[in-house]
């Protein structure tokens, strides 16, 4: 390898610990989360063009309560399950991104 | 007119299509660091060597006011020539004409140097700088890649084929060098991606600079899809030439084969390994150490380090090295490593390049990406390339030789023909940790001390496993030698095998996990 000195680190690979150095790839990988269940995130990057719902309000499951436009197409977003709204992340007219958070429910 | 006359006018309009886009429009191409077409042709292969064809080539385009506008050579030069005096086809394109767009006649020549090289069995060298479709010509240009696409993969294990980005390639033009062997790119020039930056941000909202999408340290680390990278177009060149001197013209023929150097490496081969078996080393050390004049051609550097792959030669013959390196990742599979290395190892067996092992590794890495990403389907890969392999294949252990890791990195089980393991190979299902704290819970649960009693058990299991012994009383491994032997086996394993001849059942082709 190059002059430089290679910062080593633990690895550890079914119970061994082995010294070596990290990829770039490696250290910046997705760490995985568990989804809440109560978290409604955007699955599609787009523009937020109407709430329908209130904070407090009591929702049914497959309710509309909120329409994302992305890729030219106006996405129902419903209710996962019977619930009340808690939060609202995001406000009409909002650009988001995929994942963004958007609603959270009860 | 006499005969003079005509001679003069074919100078005179060869002269002015080889000023491709014009002094203008060179000079725009010298100001980003380019070479033009030409001049790149020329400093990659042999002087006085390139012959051009279709210079006179006239393109197609008859709509938008394009039947007004002259394109030299339809932006491509196609022709043939020497690299250490090896006869090649070569296509380059040339952005100072129409910024080297892709119309009907420039497809055509493409494609016409192309099936040159397939019946003239030569190696196909692509430079590819261009702005993509020509737009004007419509369905036209997309046909053209299409064929191209087509005859690239006609060609593919008949003959070698290059592709070099010196410039933009983007669009569907990225897929026929996604569809070559080798894939050259140069720091600040070279630009691959399907969609660019404007219409990502556009659609998703993601603003990103196209260094940083498609630049070449991206395809070089990240994305894998290049081979070389290069500060330099004539740094790249050299690496052209280099690979070119290590592989053959085609599938019929061997790599040419060099006067045999010894290595230049003086020292002990088994001083480059720590005694620790968790301690990592860079593995090329040792290739360096058993290869002629320690010459070891690197392929991916930058790419899923954790393994090495690349060329070198035993005897002046060409060898393939496929090598795990603890020095990254500890050596593990991953879904990258695992494309990478099957890849070459497809490459060395289409064109009849024996292939050396070294093995040191712990296992596949772990993790909800990899699982997620298709470690399975990747790691199949491996399995399926080794298996399918029937050049010479030799493997050598070093150290560790873990799980399906061991089987994977060509084991006897898929068909080595020679194994070897130096005195410190541990061949088990695991390392010793994780297989003591499964074969001994019990034991180690109900101990009144756990740690101690687990760092018996270990121990138990180093002393019975964590050896080459095992595999060796069955046969799965044919020599324990000494480290400092590891060349002259290699050198007699590749030596006894040159008439390997080993038929398989006759399929139209595998269904190899893509």
């Amino acid at each position: 390898m190059e002059e430089k000195k290679l910062e080593l680190v633990d690895f550890v690979v079914t119970a061994r610990k082995y010294k070596t150095t990290l990829t770039k790839k490696f250290i910046n990988r997705t760490v995985y989360v568990a989804p809440n269940p109560d978290e409604i995130k955007s699955y599609i990057p787009g523009t937020v063009i109407s709430i329908k719902v209130k904070v407090g309000q009591k929702v049914k499951a497959g309710e509309t309560i909120m329409i994302q436009e992305a890729m030219k197409m106006m996405n129902q977003i419903k209710m996962p399950r019977d619930g009340a709204i808690k939060e609202i992340l995001v406000a009409e007219g909002q650009r988001i991104r995929k994942s963004d958070l958007m609603i959270v429910i009860e | 007119m006499s005969l003079k006359k005509h001679i003069l006018d074919l100078r005179k309009r060869k002269e002015k299509v080889q000023m491709g886009g014009g002094e203008a429009a060179i000079e725009k191409q010298v100001a980003m660091g380019k070479l033009t077409a030409r001049d790149r042709i020329l400093a990659l292969l042999d002087r006085d060597s390139f012959t051009e064809y279709d210079l006179f080539a006239a393109h197609e385009g008859r709509d938008f006011g394009m039947e007004k506008k002259e394109l030299h050579g339809d932006g491509v030069i196609i022709g043939t020539g020497t690299i250490y005096g090896a006869p090649i086809c070569i296509f380059a394109q040339d952005f100072t004409v129409a910024g080297g767009s892709l119309g009907l006649m420039h497809a055509r020549k493409i494609t016409k140097i192309m099936d040159h090289a397939i019946k003239m069995r030569v190696p196909l060298i692509g430079i590819n700088d261009s702005g993509g479709a020509r737009i004007q010509e419509g369905v036209n240009s997309l046909a053209g890649y299409g064929e191209i696409f087509y005859r690239n993969t006609l060609a593919s294990g008949v003959i070698p084929q290059i592709s070099v980005i010196l410039g933009p390639c983007a669009g569907g033009a990225v897929y026929s060098p996604a569809l070559t062997d080798f894939v050259f790119v140069v720091e600040n020039i070279s630009k691959m991606f399907i969609t660019g930056p404007n219409v990502i941000k556009t659609v998703l909202g993601e603003e990103i600079s196209m260094e940083d999408l498609g630049g070449a340290r991206v395809h070089a680390e990240i994305t894998g899809n290049a081979h070389f990278f290069a500060q330099s177009e004539q740094e790249c060149f050299d690496q052209i030439k280099k690979l070119m001197s290590f592989i053959p013209a085609n599938n019929s023929v061997k790599a040419k084969s060099f006067p045999p150097k010894e290595p230049k490496f003086k020292g002990h081969v088994e001083d480059i390994i720590p005694a620790d078996p968790k301690k990592p080393y860079d593995v090329r050390d040792v290739i360096r150490a058993i290869v002629d004049d320690s010459d070891f051609f690197e392929i991916q550097e930058l790419f899923a380090a954790n393994i090495v792959i690349g060329f070198g030669r035993m005897n002046g013959q060409t060898v393939g090295f496929v090598a795990n390196q603890p020095l990254v990742l500890a050596g593990v599979l991953d879904c990258d490593s695992s494309d990478k290395a099957a890849r070459f190892i497809r490459f060395c067996n289409a064109f009849s390049i024996p292939i050396v092992t070294l093995e040191d590794m712990p296992g596949y890495l772990p993790g909800v990406d990899q699982e997620h990403a298709g470690v399975i389907r990747h790691g199949a890969k491996v399995l399926y390339a080794y298996s399918e392999a029937t050049v010479p294949k030799i493997t050598v252990i070093l150290r560790k030789a873990y799980g399906g890791g061991y089987i994977a990195m060509n084991s006897r089980h898929l068909g080595a023909d020679f194994m070897f393991a130096w005195p410190t190979a541990e061949i088990a299902v695991m390392g010793p940790e994780g297989a003591a704290n499964i074969i001994f819970k019990k034991e180690i649960d109900e101990a009144e001390d756990p740690d101690a009693m687990r760092q018996v058990k270990v121990q138990e299991y180093i002393d019975k496993f964590a050896n080459p012994y095992v595999a060796a009383a069955k046969g799965y491994i044919d020599s324990v030698i000494e480290p400092a032997e590891t060349r002259s086996m290699l050198l007699h394993a590749i030596e006894v095998s040159a008439n390997k001849n080993d038929q398989r059942p006759f399929k139209k082709h595998g269904i190899p996990p893509f």
